[in-house]
């Protein structure tokens, strides 16, 4: 049975000779990641708990830019590297461990673009529904009290 | 008769049937598609628990306050390390189980044998982990009392560590003056056979109130968060206030109905996941002792392909990437 592997990561710019060594390899780049993610959990640096960017103020184009920048916008810049490092992760696990790598164009769009596409439709709209009901709770004219 | 079977002219092209465009086996391709499948279950689950997160996003609990134990490390607080562990070992596994599907690409079966083993070993650690999370979890470690509306409130103090004044959970059992109570437990001898009661809180709202008022340090702790990320703490009056005017239970650790560390559906959506993910990692767990039998009666040595090995690694690998967003979504963000 010969077994193709694809040896380089980082788009070539990490060659391993075996996939073995490829496989450490993988394993020691995701333990830096875990321990980065961790070290920033435990000490929040100040300057990554304000959001980078104040949203726009104005009409339509605000409103449009508001929602292109969103994730700098409405989130705190660690919060967006925790999960940027999750998909980093997610992306290597897959890849390496699970051999998409070496899966043909097709299998690997069958599966990642239709999982991807409905995640992300899915996330959308709860967390959309989310924010409108801490809305219609905290508003000023909320009709629901929870404060006693 | 001739067969009524007519050349449909299309042999050896495209459509003609035969062909594998996927250049992947039955078994992989589906256990590709259950990926998928679960995938979206998963997601569908983090997706909720971001939904209630949204709408209690003034209030939700701080996860590094609830989760700083280490087992043997009694009473300090360090809060990610052992989770960092528990994703380590997973990670771990999940290596060892690479590489016994490379080990049988090679068709060596003393290595697939020794990595099946040791992916087994990880999974068991991981399992064990989260048990012991979760029983760390319902124990509970400072207590709280809940007030009429559902909210939470903890009892602390400021205290001054190294020049920056901090506030200091005290945990009920500190502080709480016992009192004489009529209260007593309805069991089943002593009133309607068929209805049973929970087991009481260890103290009453009065016990706690009694104690609130013989100790001027302690303020309570509501779990409205505020511009600094912090739980707000109230002032001394306003705290005997609260705990007089809407105080209504004592709670001590976690259960599905309410929990010490705040919103109650936290404690909900940790159990569910954590607990559908531990599910995940347990049947994992059975499959490779399963497969791993096999290795060593030889059934893939005979077969000639090693790929079953492949198929339950694919799996493997699915619930260690679970565990990465889990770990993000319940103890990072």
């Amino acid at each position: 049975m010969a077994h193709e592997h694809k040896l380089e990561i980082f788009r070539g710019l990490l060659k391993f000779k075996s996939n073995t060594s490829k496989i450490w390899g993988v394993l020691v780049f995701l333990t830096i990641v875990t321990a980065v993610e961790v070290v920033l959990g435990i000490y929040k640096p100040e300057s990554l708990m304000e959001p980078w960017m104040t949203p726009f103020e104005g009409g339509f184009f605000a409103t449009i830019m508001n929602i292109i920048f969103s994730f700098f916008i409405y989130m705190k810049p660690l919060n967006l590297i925790f999960i940027v490092l999750t998909i980093v992760k997610a992306y290597y696990i897959t890849w390496d461990f699970m051999h998409m790598r070496d899966e043909t164009k097709a299998l690997r769009r069958m599966v990642v673009w239709t999982g991807v596409f409905l995640i992300c439709y899915l996330i959308f709209i709860l967390l959309q529904e989310g924010g409108y009901v801490f809305e219609v709770y905290n508003s000023d004219d909320a009709l629901i009290k929870r404060d006693f | 008769m001739d067969s009524t079977v007519v050349s449909t002219g299309t042999e050896g092209k495209t459509w003609g049937g035969g062909n594998k465009p996927l250049k992947a086996s039955y078994g992989k391709l589906m256990m590709w598609f259950f990926i998928v499948s679960d995938a979206l279950t998963f997601s569908g689950f983090l997706a909720a628990y971001g939904f209630s997160r949204f709408k209690f996003i003034k209030e939700w609990p701080i996860a590094d306050e609830v989760f700083t134990h280490v087992p043997f490390l009694h009473g300090q607080e360090l809060p990610m390390i052992y989770v960092a562990f528990m994703t380590f070992i997973l990670i771990m596994s999940s290596v060892t189980m690479v590489l016994a599907v490379d080990a049988g690409h090679h068709m060596n079966k003393a290595k697939v044998t020794l990595y099946m083993f040791l992916t087994i070993i990880g999974g068991a650690i991981f399992v064990g982990s989260q048990a012991w999370e979760w029983a760390t979890f319902i124990q509970g470690d400072y207590g709280a009392v809940q007030t009429k509306g559902g909210n939470i409130l903890q009892f602390g103090e400021n205290v001054t560590v190294d020049g920056v004044e901090k506030f200091k959970r005290i945990s009920i059992d500190e502080f709480a003056i016992a009192q004489t109570s009529e209260r007593a437990q309805h069991d089943r001898s002593s009133g309607l056979w068929f209805v049973t009661e929970e087991s009481l809180p260890p103290y009453t709202v009065g016990e706690i109130y009694k104690g609130l008022e013989a100790n001027d340090n302690i303020l309570v702790r509501t779990q409205i968060i505020n511009e600094n990320g912090e739980k707000t703490v109230l002032s001394r009056e306003e705290s005997l206030k609260q705990i007089k005017e809407n105080g209504k239970l004592v709670v001590k650790g976690a259960n599905l109905v309410v929990n010490e560390y705040g919103t109650s559906l936290f404690a909900d959506f940790f159990f569910f996941i954590t607990g559908f993910h531990g599910f995940h990692v347990f049947s994992g767990v059975v499959i490779n002792i399963i497969i791993f039998f096999n290795v060593i009666l030889g059934t893939y040595e005979r077969r000639g392909s090693y790929e079953m090995v492949e198929k339950v690694g694919l799996y493997w690998h699915f619930v260690d990437l679970v565990w990465v967003f889990v770990f993000t979504f319940f103890y990072l963000v």
